[in-house]
């Protein structure tokens, strides 16, 4: 780690005077990807904020029926809250899916959103890095890219993001809270991550003096029909190499409302809103969840070593809604996938 | 060496900021210590504290083995920035023991050999000291998932298994 220095913001409008007085710090939570990324010489900011004592570490019911989940609240309290264990159980399967039950309890639920790749180039400081240095080139477009995206694509870059979490986040349609100099404002959650085009060294659209606040989820919460399945090297403790997130709402036979969300195929969480309307009002069986992945990859594009992912997806888009349907949802412990 | 340095700097040196005091209690004693912004955990009970209980195997969050528990959680000291924690409570492998008796998890390690090398042992203890705590864990199924952030080289998981099913008897 190269020297910096280190100051402790007092409230939310002291974390935004701070960070807006000089470009290069970085606000710190649970610090479980930052200083890592710190130690590879990847991020070398100038003076670390420390957020971590803010009191944004609630989880409190909002008036129209949802959850609102402070920034700091940690992955661990966040996916074993009674409240989120009951109404939105794809939230905590998929947090428990991630990461170690340690780095759970280290993280927060706005650092979370914030955590880069995992690309190995992005890592590696002697290889070239759109994404670390603009301009430098991809290295992984021909090199070994088994971990690398499907969807969403550039010429520029091909690194996903490797939240578990915010996959279900984005199939739930939480809205994202954040604080800048001018004042509050929340963004659709498909709104916080961005792809990379030709400026993949961003990866949202929250702005350099802005603060994430808090997490809202809808009421909708799928509780009774909902999966979330994590297709990985190992069986615990690795990245997705595909992860899925399904979520219906059935009555009758027939699906009245379908949520389908990717992780460790792009840059951002994935949700497709064209392979979730091609569900609503057909029957939940596996005709309709087939036609749904072909909706949904009908744009993926394979690259060397990770070609495989697109049957992957398919068959594991078909599992998970299954899965969603037969209220069967994949357990997190016991790892066989039924 | 009175010109120790100069050829490495620029004509601007960049001023390094001075070590900010803090205070941990650590295995129940009041410590005072100094630390630059950028000293882990880790290495303030190695280094600092010459605690060396607790090991530093990768140093990036992926082996556990630094693994120990601040204000009862275990975590991740080697991603953990000592200052940020001013005025927490630290329970290392050192602090796991009485005077006169071991920890149940101690003698349960002992008990089902949950161990060859043993460096990643520590880690392993205060990972599933913080585990017992959490009361999320039933079946072996679930010991094994939420002590995967424990790495052990030598293959010792399924006695580390059976370890902790004893100690949690034992404290139950």
């Amino acid at each position: 780690m190269i020297p910096f220095h280190y100051a402790r913001a007092n409230d939310v409008a002291d974390a935004v005077r701070m960070i807006s007085a000089d470009p290069a710090a970085k606000f710190i939570a649970g610090g479980t990807n930052l200083v890592d990324l710190m130690k590879e010489n990847v991020e070398r900011p100038s003076r670390l904020i420390d957020i971590s004592r803010l009191p944004l570490d609630t989880i409190e019911p909002t008036a129209d029926g949802g959850l609102r989940i402070g920034a700091l609240v940690p992955n661990s309290d966040l996916a074993y809250h009674p409240l989120v264990e009951q109404r939105y159980p794809l939230l905590a399967s998929a947090i428990l899916a991630g990461a170690s039950a340690q780095l759970r309890n280290m993280a927060s639920t706005g650092g979370n959103l914030l955590q880069r790749t995992r690309c190995a180039y992005f890592y590696d400081t002697v290889t070239p890095c759109n994404k670390r240095e603009p301009g430098s080139g991809c290295s992984a477009i021909g090199g070994i890219n088994r971990i690398h995206a499907i969807l969403g694509t550039s010429e520029n870059c091909i690194a996903t993001h490797p939240s578990d979490m915010c996959v279900a986040l984005a199939a739930l349609d939480a809205r994202v809270r954040v604080t800048g100099p001018a004042g509050e404002r929340a963004m659709a959650f498909d709104d916080f991550h961005r792809l990379p085009g030709d400026t993949p060294q961003t990866d949202t659209n929250l702005l350099p003096d802005e603060i994430v606040t808090a997490i809202e989820l809808p009421a909708l919460g799928f509780a009774d029909n909902y999966s979330y399945l994590k297709i990985r090297d190992r069986l615990s403790y690795a990245f997705a190499l595909v992860s899925i997130a399904a979520a219906l709402e059935l009555e009758g036979g027939a699906i009245k409302q379908a949520r389908l969300a990717l992780g460790g195929v792009a840059h951002k969480p994935w949700r497709n809103t064209a392979a979730e309307a091609a569900l609503r009002g057909q029957r939940a069986d596996q005709a309709s969840f087939s036609r749904a992945a072909d909706i949904l990859l009908r744009d993926a594009k394979g690259y060397e070593h990770n070609a495989f992912k697109i049957e992957l997806a398919r068959r594991g888009i078909i599992r998970t809604l299954t899965q969603a349907a037969q209220a069967t949802p994949q357990s997190q412990y016991d790892k066989k996938i039924r | 060496m009175a010109q120790r340095g100069a050829a490495q700097r620029s004509n601007d040196p960049v001023p390094l900021p001075g070590k900010i005091p803090i205070s941990l209690v650590v295995n129940g004693v009041e410590t005072a210590l100094k630390v630059a912004p950028w000293t882990t955990l880790l290495d303030a009970l190695r280094d600092n504290l010459e605690l060396t209980g607790t090991k530093k195997g990768c140093d990036h969050g992926q082996c556990g083995a630094c693994t120990v528990l601040v204000d009862g959680r275990r975590v991740n000291s080697c991603l953990t920035l000592a200052v940020m924690k001013d005025g927490a409570r630290v329970t290392t492998v050192e602090g796991l023991a009485t005077k006169d008796a071991l920890h149940p998890l101690q003698q349960a390690f002992i008990d089902h050999d949950a161990f060859q090398c043993g460096y990643c042992t520590p880690g392993q203890l205060c990972s599933a000291a913080g585990l017992i705590a959490e009361g999320n864990a039933k079946t072996p199924d679930q010991i094994r998932e939420l002590m995967s952030g424990n790495l052990c080289r030598c293959g010792a998981y399924p006695n580390i298994v059976a370890a902790i099913q004893q100690a949690m008897g034992t404290n139950s």
